[in-house]
């Protein structure tokens, strides 16, 4: 079960109407190493993980990226809110436009419609958390690929927040794949 | 800024300690202090959930906050329309 909450995990304000921006964060919505990817890998991971301990960090992490999902999809639609045919085109949206006009859509910033093959499941715990871990790493560069493409001060506040929720997430990864060697070594009987 | 942004700005600010200390209890279950501190902000965020909510209307759906006339959880800004 899960309730909807009105409201931004961190406050967003956007200062210049940079709609360039609204196409390279598309790929943190839409993209593999997206918000949208990592929230659908870990809910889904859960049921096959051994330990509590990664149940409740895959829940709760995977809960905490729909919180950013909301955080991106609020900036894209804040950029091309009011964004005219001929803004859209020459901020290289101009196909988003002809096929949804100003709807948001997940794909990654050139367009690639999102797939659930991003998931990524193998039902092994080692392996599925090694893929989270390296998620995180992955779309933390993303969002430092982001940073160095605007200058909006709004904006890059936003980024480097959700850059250092990547980082935490990784850290905390971690400690359950060290949770569950544990448990493995633990369950060996000779 | 406004007394409405104000106060959500103190909401998040007191969930995200509660969160961030959710996450490190996922992983270090023993921790009693890092309990102690969780139980702390979440009671001040209850506190802060409630005055927000008296004032300016629901902030969570299906029964876990209580809703007026004329069904006041529709009422804008929704939170992509938030101007911060």
């Amino acid at each position: 079960m899960w309730i909807y909450e009105k409201k931004l995990q961190y406050p967003i304000r956007i200062y210049q109407c940079d709609i360039r921006m609204a196409k390279y964060l598309l790929t943190q919505y839409g993209g593999p190493d997206g918000e949208l990817s990592a929230a659908m890998r870990y809910l889904n991971q859960r049921y096959a993980i051994p330990t509590n301990e990664a149940k409740g960090l895959l829940t709760d992490i995977g809960t905490e990226e729909l919180a950013h999902v909301e955080m991106i999809c609020t900036m894209i639609y804040q950029l091309t809110k009011d964004a005219t045919p001929q803004q859209m085109e020459e901020a290289g949206l101009g196909s988003n436009y002809a096929i949804r006009n100003n709807a948001l859509f997940p794909s990654d910033a050139n367009g690639v419609p999102w797939t659930a093959a991003y998931f990524q499941a193998q039902g092994d715990p080692v392996t599925d958390l090694h893929e989270d871990m390296a998620a995180e790493q992955k779309a933390r560069a993303v969002y430092e690929h982001l940073i160095n493409l605007t200058d909006d001060p709004g904006m890059k506040d936003a980024l480097q927040y959700l850059r250092e929720r990547e980082i935490v997430h990784f850290q905390r990864f971690g400690e359950a794949l060290r949770i569950v060697q544990e448990y493995q070594e633990s369950k060996k009987i000779f | 800024m406004s007394e409405r942004i104000a106060l959500l700005k103190q909401i998040q600010a007191v969930e995200f300690a509660a969160l961030e200390l959710n996450l490190y209890l996922d992983t270090h279950r023993d921790d009693q202090r890092a309990i102690m501190e969780y139980n702390q902000y979440a009671s001040q965020l209850s506190m802060l959930k409630q005055q927000f909510e008296m004032q300016y209307g629901p902030l969570l759906n299906f029964g876990f906050s209580p809703g007026h006339y004329s069904w006041n959880w529709l009422d804008s800004p929704w939170p992509w329309e938030e101007e911060f």
